[in-house]
């Protein structure tokens, strides 16, 4: 009996350990796991996040920034007519090594050729392997894609059917990341293809280590990385020999393992837990503007919407300083331009809509509703990035709108349903959003030009659309600009919909966490991230 | 004996088969679909999502649907993640251990704490011991697994730095799964510390989700140690003069744990079911959030192959202990 008691005693003591982190490695609290760990097979951030750290494109994002710099394409040249593309590779470039590969040549234009070719070749072992899986180039790319050649062992050519100017903006996606056609070639003949997208190899910061179903996934730092050298990339560069991401869930527990130290980085914090995150000593919470955008949308061509008064009304009668206020409590402003202030082709010029429900009134009786008239609302049910509380932001819309006559029935649905239902152009007033994937305007404002399937508010705006249908061809970024705040300000005039807020993203870290940058388009680089004392 | 056998596992099979039409129907009410779900509110072709839809082989008659997965069900092909494309089978098989070792784990501590805690409060009945023990389990039975969890981690690590918060083991034993169980595989590890951390993270899941057994199997065993205490095999124990521990240890408690045994029983199909919310919240990779996951994103194939490989485990659990309790007590098995 004694001796049991020791025992547990013991193992009582014993299991009173310290968790607190080595400084060598650097735990990420993740909230889900990823589909794949390539992520050319996937839609999800998750599997960005993993293909961030693990892999290169041709071209990359600044680190949260939304410009556009150097990756494995050291420069490139766009003929005249935009159908051409071509990429001059990265000397010296070095793949990472796995138990049962070891390159043996550096990166050429075999591995870009290879890491395209696999994802429309019907005949590649590669494009079978994943079962021709790969949504966003099918999404982005192949419809416009003629050809990609190599041209000789450091030149790349890529041809169009038509121009496609957001061509290099997507490609700094993580779905297009390179991969080594070597490491390919070596899988097929021992015969396991599949490897190719369960053990990654790529030419990032980090190599990949092991992933443990919705547990951890394992990365070791990679010496070899090219960014080091000639300060080709310094701020992607591993400052840790070993980054985890330990997959969790539940963001309460994800605050809890930030306390006790379990993780350094804690993702996608619960809003509601912000202001204790920002009273703790321990933790400092960095914050970042999101490529998001967010508005209520009115269907154009129903009554009594089909009047531009009406809709002007409406949008003046919104107290926008006191909703912003109310539901993204400090983490947005008020906003009028359909880009957001964190990306290029954003309209500083364009102000919110003055909250004037006298005047809201008057513009009403002039358009024959001077008792006003009875509308449903739709409110998204779902915490989304540019969105925290659909609910409180229809309720306060209905009060506001209560006051000039108009009654709105808030309508919601589940989430899935509510996509499926707002993409079928079901709500008169919907409440909708989206954050971008890569850093090109086109994404989002395609959406809105006349017959667009996405254009759910039947809206057609000649000017609007011209100018968002050049600015996809035309090359030169500056041009494109113009054409987007030209394609603003034709929304805004119409008011098809009403912009709400630009939103910030949070994350708390750990007080020692140095070199941490909220990036917030696609995957989150962790390169360049050290822990301090 | 053989009569018994033939109309349990009669009841099995309908039993199974009643579990695919409803895993079937019940999955595919929820609204939205997985497609709907990938591209968010991304503005993709509705030709493409027609594509997708038809390449998932979503977009066949549901009757179609639901013949394809019981056929291949019955071939032991579960079929593969719209998600991540693996197959199911090896995807439920890669979480099981866990879940396994989670729910083992809460089972033993609601067993070795709440069988002493009825057999006391049986013997002191009516009296304070017995009404507080009684309204602990009582408390402990309502609580909502979700918020008990929240709580003992905010209690037991984030105030007093006694446990870790979630997980398996600490990240910095990098344990290759061999049997899956990791109390197992890291006492196959070199390292002597990885037994230790295993152990130390499995305990507050293991009593988040051992609480409402633990008050079920407590309640269970004062009750049936109350009508044991009662039988007339007892007092003749006692007027034979055996010493107190032995009336109630051996004559008692033997009798008073059949019906226990059959609520342990019946416990692991709760335990599956708070395996679920606890797995969640703990980040333990087991079968409870790795369905989670899958309600999230509407993987059909893993809904349909997960509900209908835990089902037929709490079947088979449930039909063992049927015929255990057959073969214990002649009374059950010639009532039919």
């Amino acid at each position: 009996m004694r001796i049991i008691g020791r025992l547990s005693f013991g193992l009582l003591i014993g299991l009173l350990g310290s968790w607190a982190a080595r400084a060598d490695t650097l735990a990420v609290c993740t909230e889900a796991s990823p589909d794949a760990l390539n992520a050319q097979l996937s839609t999800a951030n998750t599997s960005f996040d993993v293909s961030e750290q693990i892999a290169d494109r041709l071209v990359e994002m600044q680190i949260g920034g939304s410009d556009l710099v150097p990756g494995l394409a050291q420069s490139w040249t766009i003929s005249e007519d935009g159908l051409t593309y071509t990429f001059k590779l990265r000397h010296g470039v070095k793949f990472q090594s796995n138990a049962d590969f070891k390159p043996t040549r550096d990166f050429n234009a075999d591995d870009v050729v290879f890491s395209f070719r696999r994802m429309f070749d019907k005949s590649d072992p590669f494009y079978q392997s994943a079962s021709g899986n790969f949504p966003e180039f099918v999404d982005l790319v192949a419809p416009s894609l003629a050809s990609i050649d190599r041209i000789d062992d450091d030149t790349v050519a890529l041809k169009l059917k038509t121009p496609l100017a957001p061509l290099l903006p997507s490609l700094s996606m993580q779905p297009f990341s390179i991969l080594s056609a070597e490491y390919a070639a070596s899988l097929q003949k021992s015969g396991k293809p599949g490897q190719l997208d369960q053990e990654p190899i790529g030419t990032g910061p980090f190599s990949f280590g092991q992933y443990q179903k919705d547990a951890v996934i394992r990365f070791r730092a990679f010496h070899d990385f090219w960014g080091a050298k000639d300060g080709a990339q310094p701020d992607r560069v591993a400052k840790v020999d070993n980054l985890v991401f330990v997959i969790t869930p539940d963001a309460s527990v994800r605050y809890a393992k930030l306390r006790t130290n379990e993780c350094q980085i804690a993702r996608y914090p619960n809003p509601a837990d912000l202001p204790a995150m920002r009273a703790n000593p321990d933790i400092k919470v960095q914050e970042a503007a999101i490529a998001g955008t967010n508005y209520i949308r009115f269907r154009v061509d129903r009554k009594p919407l089909d009047d531009r008064r009406v809709r002007l009304a409406l949008a003046e009668a919104i107290d926008m300083d006191s909703l912003v206020g109310a539901v993204f409590q400090g983490g947005g402003t008020p906003a009028a331009s359909l880009v957001p202030p964190s990306l290029w082709g954003h309209d500083a010029a364009l102000k919110p809509y003055p909250h004037d429900p006298e005047a809201a009134k008057k513009l009403l009786a002039e358009a024959g509703y001077p008792n006003g008239f009875t509308i449903d609302l739709w409110a998204i049910p779902v915490v989304r990035a540019y969105m925290p509380n659909g609910r409180r932001t229809a309720e306060m819309i209905q009060s506001d709108w209560a006051k000039i006559g108009v009654t709105a029935n808030i309508v919601t649905y589940e989430w899935g349903e509510y996509l499926k239902r707002s993409r079928a152009a079901e709500p008169s007033v919907g409440m909708l959003g989206g954050t971008w994937d890569y850093p090109d305007p086109s994404e989002i404002l395609l959406g809105f030009t006349c017959n667009n399937p996405g254009n759910a508010m039947h809206w057609c705006n000649q000017t609007y659309t011209d100018a968002v249908q050049k600015a996809n061809v035309v090359t030169g970024q500056d041009e494109r600009a113009q054409l987007y705040i030209t394609a603003d300000k034709a929304v805004y005039d119409d008011v098809p919909l009403v912009r709400l807020a630009d939103v910030k993203a949070y994350v708390p870290v750990r007080k020692n966490v140095e070199g941490f940058k909220l990036h917030f388009l696609g995957g989150q680089p962790f390169g360049g991230v050290s822990l301090g004392k | 004996m053989t009569l018994f056998l033939a109309h349990r596992l009669g009841l099995v099979l309908i039993t199974f088969f009643g579990i695919t039409v409803f895993a079937f129907a019940l999955i595919h009410l929820i609204p939205g679909d997985p497609v709907m779900l990938m591209f968010g509110e991304r503005n993709v072709d509705p030709a493409q999502l027609a594509d997708l839809r038809a390449q998932l082989g979503i977009d066949r008659p549901m009757i179609v649907q639901y013949g394809l997965y019981v056929w291949r069900a019955l071939h032991g092909d579960l079929g593969t993640s719209l998600a991540t494309h693996d197959s199911v089978m090896d995807e439920f098989l890669t979480h099981f251990p866990a879940t396994v070792e989670l729910a083992v784990s809460a089972m033993l501590l609601a067993v070795l704490i709440g069988v002493p805690l009825g057999i006391i409060a049986a013997l002191f009945r009516g009296s304070t011991t017995d009404y507080s023990v009684m309204g602990i389990a009582l408390t402990g039975y309502s609580m909502p697994i979700f918020w008990w969890a929240i709580l003992l981690i905010l209690l037991f690590s984030v105030t007093l730095g006694l446990t870790p918060v979630s997980g398996r083991i600490d990240i910095a034993y990098d344990i290759q799964p061999v049997t899956g169980f990791m109390l197992i595989d890291s006492l196959l590890s070199e390292d002597s510390g990885a037994f230790r951390s295993a152990l130390s993270h499995l305990i507050l899941p293991a009593v988040a989700l051992g609480t409402i057994p633990l008050a079920v199997i407590a309640r269970m065993t004062r009750s049936a140690m109350l009508e044991v205490l009662s039988e007339d095999y007892v007092r003749t124990a006692r007027a034979k003069g055996l010493s107190p521990l032995r009336v109630v240890g051996l004559h008692a408690l033997r009798n008073a744990l059949i019906p226990v045994i059959t609520v342990v029983g019946l416990q692991v199909g709760s335990l599956f079911g708070g395996a679920v919310l606890t797995e969640t919240i703990f980040a333990w990779p087991g079968v409870g959030s790795w369905l989670i996951h899958g309600i999230a994103r509407r993987d059909y194939p893993v809904l349909q192959g997960g509900i209908l490989m835990v089902a037929t485990i709490v079947i088979l659990v449930n039909l063992t202990v049927d015929l255990l309790a057959g073969l214990v007590n002649p009374r059950l098995r010639h009532r039919r």
